[in-house]
């Protein structure tokens, strides 16, 4: 059991990356990862979010969704759901932590119409997970969002420096950074438990 | 030039909206392993878009602005359920291929993106025409990656042999890298023949433009953080 539950987290933020190998998320991915300290405050922002969301969508699909057998509804649910989660953490962090609100504030909005949420909480259901494994999907997800944005900022500051041909600048070195970070991530695949 | 001509052109050349506004790079990278995969794609977003442009043009005078994000998020959302659930019915096979990039639909930029900036301020008509063009210039953008990405990756082209069979297809063209490395080398063209892209003052600005919601909020996001 807690074996399974192990391989979740990891096959979540290592094996299946989300960013790298499923292509949830690149819109912040690549736009957020200009600085370090934006990407990894965003980051957190981003675990926080899904690994909340993925335990409220789990909740209403197996209580109410399922049930009533309306599961034909769950994107327009899951994505109002997330839309309406964001606003209530936004709203709690406000009042009750200004602190934590200041550093992942600006990136919250932001994250509503991140696909990765939406994907992860559609995932879970495709999956079958239960409650616990729902959560910890979403959280692994989240952490290998993370990792790679955070790893991602630190290659682009080093780019920054460098002296580059003129049609490289942008955006097609950030992908090309991407394409050489998916290969290395496809080391993972060969973890097997 | 007829204004629904240019419309159309608008969304497939001169704003087409993965090469030059580069919008919707999830499904762009993750489905263009086979052009077939980009066809079914591209058709499917098209078939939302035009659809989601048409109620919204005809609902713009009765949606409040202060809820209008919310309203679009809805009727994209059912929108793509349908379509989700006739695929599903009528194209197994490509549900089968494409998975869950179709509910994906619904968080694709070009959709809220188009419903924002187009369909909210004009006539009915005019925005199925945008949404046609917006979706055919999807469509030939995700073909064209997804054909590259073929042909390179396993030697074929729309399922028919192409590469000899002699020559060995570099198979890292249709896993995850490969995706990023096409996409990259479509932008490197552009940027070398002097097609300007907006992705420069995206990647800067560090809003990505990727969703509408993002745009709106995103200037409540600066003030909040002046």
């Amino acid at each position: 059991m807690n074996h399974n539950l192990l391989l979740i987290i990891v096959s979540g933020a290592l094996i299946n990356n989300v960013v790298l190998s499923q292509f949830l998320g690149i819109c912040s991915f690549l736009g957020v990862s200009q600085q370090m300290k934006a990407s990894a405050s965003l980051g957190g922002a981003v675990i926080f979010v899904i690994t909340i969301a993925s335990a409220v969508a789990n909740l209403l699909y197996t209580h109410v969704l399922a049930p009533l057998e309306l599961d034909f509804m769950k994107t327009i649910v899951f994505i109002l759901v997330i839309a309406a989660l964001v606003q209530i953490v936004e709203m709690f962090l406000k009042k009750k932590s200004p602190a934590v609100y200041k550093s992942l504030g600006i990136f919250l909005p932001l994250i509503t119409t991140n696909c990765a949420v939406l994907g992860v909480a559609l995932t879970n259901v495709q999956n079958d997970y239960n409650f616990i494994e729902s959560v910890l999907s979403g959280f692994g997800t989240a952490l290998g969002f993370t990792l790679a944005i955070v790893l991602l900022a630190g290659i682009r500051s080093r780019i920054n420096e460098k002296d580059l041909p003129a049609p490289l600048r942008g955006a097609p070195i950030v992908l090309i950074s991407a394409a050489l970070m998916s290969i290395a991530f496809m080391g993972f695949a060969g973890l097997s438990f | 030039m007829n204004k629904y001509v240019e419309r159309l052109y608008n969304g497939i050349i001169k704003e087409n909206p993965t090469l030059v506004l580069m919008l919707g790079m999830c499904p762009t990278l993750a489905v263009s392993t086979r052009a077939t995969n980009g066809i079914g794609m591209g058709l499917s977003t098209l078939a939302v878009l035009v659809l989601s442009n048409l109620v919204i043009s005809l609902l713009r005078k009765v949606i409040p602005d202060q809820v209008r994000l919310p309203a679009y998020i809805v009727i994209v959302a059912s929108l793509v359920t349908v379509t989700e659930l006739l695929i599903e019915a009528y194209l197994p096979s490509v549900y089968e291929a494409l998975g869950i990039y179709i509910p994906l639909i619904v968080v694709n930029c070009i959709i809220l993106g188009r419903a924002e900036a187009y369909a909210n301020k004009n006539t009915p008509l005019l925005s199925v025409f945008d949404g046609i063009g917006m979706g055919l210039g999807f469509t030939i953008a995700l073909t064209l990656a997804g054909a590259v990405r073929e042909i390179l990756g396993s030697g074929t082209c729309f399922g028919m042999q192409i590469l000899p069979k002699s020559v060995e297809p570099m198979g890292i063209f249709v896993q995850p890298p490969g995706a990023f490395l096409v996409i990259a080398l479509f932008i490197i063209i552009m940027n070398a023949i002097g097609i300007k892209t907006r992705q420069r003052q995206l990647v800067e600005s560090g809003c990505d433009g990727c969703c509408a919601g993002c745009t709106a909020k995103c200037e409540t996001g600066k003030e909040a953080a002046k």
